[in-house]
């Protein structure tokens, strides 16, 4: 909506503070952002006068972002996400072992403990037990990924028709997405996955997001009710707005964030399952490396080597907490009543 | 001010029953909210009608069924000549350049992921024949100095502004087309009384500038006679009293303006004691189901057997100079302290 040249004008500092007139957008946004705090401690900003800083375009993403840089529990969240995501994508900077390659593993090794060679221990096999979790991360990821975005897409899409259409596809839709609540997740995956001959990221990816999307089917379905009915959008019709006109752009940028909220928390709920289907051997299926795998090949032997076990397991606990820790910082980032 | 003669909007005969449902399955119509039940006014060119009535009088429905954002159950709407109430479509779209809404609550009035020139720019998104691609930002930084804000904020957001402020911005959407007619539904009441001066005071100014006309909404009864050239009392989705504003305040003639009117609190103590205060009796009934008659002879001290019998209807009445819907009207000044 804004091109550049729109926006040029109005987000130069004026007045006589020092400011120099072309700080550009992300520079002047801090102290433009203090001086409104210092302002009005009870939340309303103070009466703009002509001629005063006209400050940066805040909008509440952005005062989210400022919001979350604050928190320690979501800089801590995204350090730890940042070393997650590296890993899956460069996998050989954490290691100098392929475990892919079969020549890696040398029977021989199986079981030992940790040791300047292998610093996570030997599995079962005698391959490294440090490359083949780091390894592991990116399976993981890929079904935590591909899963929230296809019941965002998904579940988002139904919720946002089903609220704003009301009626019978709402009354449809429901009853559909309560059916597929009922169904018990485990039970659920596991027969899913059983049509499948051999599991992959895939099959678990479309097992998890067949039982999962009724959830953001609902919260986006509650999210489009609430905005519906607000002001904005009676406004919009009274102007003569199109349905599909306050659809996208009036009702889903407002019902959006909690959409993203519950998003970020299931993020780290699907790489547990898959850990959960793989180690019930329905899941992800070796030679792949997912640490669902890993943690059941190890079990057999857990009392003579814990480690093939225990790390794959600490990195999983640790991914699972980075996005549930993650989902609740942003969530009391957007909430403006938690503020 | 200056109303001239021709009416611009006609109000005739509206009614909007909201249906009373039983049933999940199969809904079975067990009775209506009679929230509008029969409403007729004109107003002029360059007036102001202000509509006052306690809360749940159907004065916000009203507003709703002017602006066809319900669809009446009987009755018409005509703007311009043009039927509103039935109006579809791209028909319906065009009767919209001529009327305009500015809502109650500046907080949620506004969608808060918009910035200031997008809201105020989106009438234009969506009527683009009003203004030409390449003039819409100069008119929305015009409409902005309008209303009195600083054209260059037009990339704020509405949080960024106080409660006056956002009502500003939302009488300057419902300019951008320029209406003719705005329906403003209770404008000022979620606005402190210093802002609801000045915002009052700007549509004031605004009507005499572009001779706009407007229908203010208010259950306020002095920022309605502060502004409104006439002035109709609505009780129970019925209009008892259509006047002048001089005449329905200084002279009332139905017993429920008489009661409102003697309500308000007057700032000067000893017309306090010396005035006096009509204190009705119980609760208005519920619109779902209205008295026979008269609908304000449950809580009239001078209902009589007629009035459980007769509707009265709104018309001048002997020894009055307003229209009025009481079988006894009788003028009695309640307010002469105010």
């Amino acid at each position: 909506m804004s091109d550049p040249a729109v926006s040029g004008p109005a987000v130069r500092v004026g007045g006589g503070d020092g400011g120099s007139g072309t700080a550009p957008r992300g520079a002047a946004a801090p102290r433009a952002r203090h001086a409104r705090r210092a302002k009005s401690p009870g939340g309303s900003p103070a009466r703009p006068s002509r001629g005063a800083p006209a400050g940066r375009p805040a909008s509440l993403w952005s005062d989210a972002w400022h919001e979350l840089r604050r928190r320690p529990l979501f800089v801590a969240a995204a350090v730890l996400i940042g070393v997650i995501l590296l890993m899956a994508a460069v996998p050989q900077l954490f290691t100098s072992v392929d475990p892919y390659d079969a020549a890696s593993c040398r029977l021989g090794d199986a079981r030992q403990a940790p040791s300047a060679a292998h610093w996570f221990g030997t599995d079962n096999q005698g391959c490294d037990t440090l490359a083949r979790t780091v390894y592991g991360t990116r399976n993981s990821l890929l079904v935590g990924l591909s899963t929230t975005a296809v019941t965002v897409l998904v579940g988002g899409l139904l919720g946002l028709v089903a609220g704003f259409r009301g009626g019978l596809p709402d009354a449809l839709l429901s009853r559909v997405s309560e059916v597929f609540f009922a169904i018990p997740s485990v039970l659920g995956a596991l027969l899913i996955l059983a049509v499948f001959r051999t599991g992959t990221v895939w099959t678990v990816m479309l097992a998890l997001a067949v039982l999962a999307w009724p959830m953001t089917f609902r919260i986006m379905r509650a999210a489009v009710i609430a905005a519906r009915g607000q002001d904005y959008v009676v406004a919009a019709r009274a102007l003569g707005a199109s349905g599909r006109r306050i659809m996208f752009r009036h009702i889903l940028p407002n019902a959006v964030t909690s959409v993203i909220v519950v998003a970020t928390v299931n993020l780290g709920v699907f790489i547990a399952a898959e850990a959960g289907l793989s180690f019930l051997g329905v899941g992800i299926q070796s030679p792949e490396i997912s640490w669902g795998l890993m943690i059941a090949d190890a079990r057999p032997r857990f009392l003579e080597a814990a480690s093939p076990l225990l790390f794959p397991a600490a990195f999983l606990s640790l991914t699972v907490l980075a996005f549930i820790m993650l989902g609740d910082a942003v969530r009391d980032a957007l909430d403006p009543k938690l503020r | 001010m200056a109303a001239t003669g021709d009416a611009i909007l006609e109000v005739r005969d509206l009614v909007k029953h909201f249906p009373l449902t039983q049933g999940v399955v199969v809904r079975k119509q067990i009775g209506a909210v009679r929230a509008v039940d029969g409403i007729s006014f004109d107003l002029r060119r360059g007036e102001t009608l202000g509509i006052v009535g306690e809360s749940g009088c159907g004065k916000s429905t009203l507003a709703k069924l002017l602006m066809g954002l319900e669809r009446p159950t009987r009755g018409s709407v005509r703007i311009k000549g043009r039927e509103i109430a039935g109006a579809k479509g791209g028909e319906l779209k065009r009767i919209r350049r001529n009327i305009q809404l500015v809502m109650q609550d500046p907080y949620t009035s506004l969608n808060p992921r918009m910035t200031v020139g997008d809201i105020v720019g989106e009438p234009y998104e969506i009527h683009p024949e009003a203004a030409p691609k390449g003039d819409r930002r100069r008119r929305v930084q015009a409409l902005l100095e309008l209303v009195g804000l600083d054209p260059d904020h037009v990339n704020r957001y509405p949080h960024q502004f106080s409660g006056g402020q956002r009502q500003r911005i939302g009488i300057a959407r419902g300019l951008a087309l320029q209406p003719e007619v705005i329906v403003c539904d209770e404008p000022v009441s979620a606005l402190d009384v210093s802002i609801q001066a000045q915002v009052v005071n700007l549509l004031a100014r605004l009507q005499r500038d572009l001779g706009l006309s407007y229908v203010f909404i208010a259950h306020d009864l002095s920022v309605v006679r502060h502004i409104a050239d006439r002035v109709g009392v609505m009780y129970l989705g019925k209009m008892v009293e259509l006047g002048r504003d001089a005449e329905v305040y200084g002279q009332p003639a139905h017993p429920y303006t008489q009661a409102l009117l003697s309500a308000v609190p007057v700032p000067d103590p000893e017309g306090r004691e010396r005035r006096e205060r009509i204190v009705l009796r119980g609760d208005p009934p519920s619109p779902a189901n209205p008295p026979s008659g008269c609908r304000f002879r449950t809580r009239c001290w001078k209902a009589q057997e007629v009035c459980a019998q007769q509707e009265p209807p709104l018309q001048l009445r002997p020894g009055t100079w307003h229209e009025s819907a009481c079988h006894f009207p009788q003028i009695h000044d309640v307010i002469r302290a105010f």
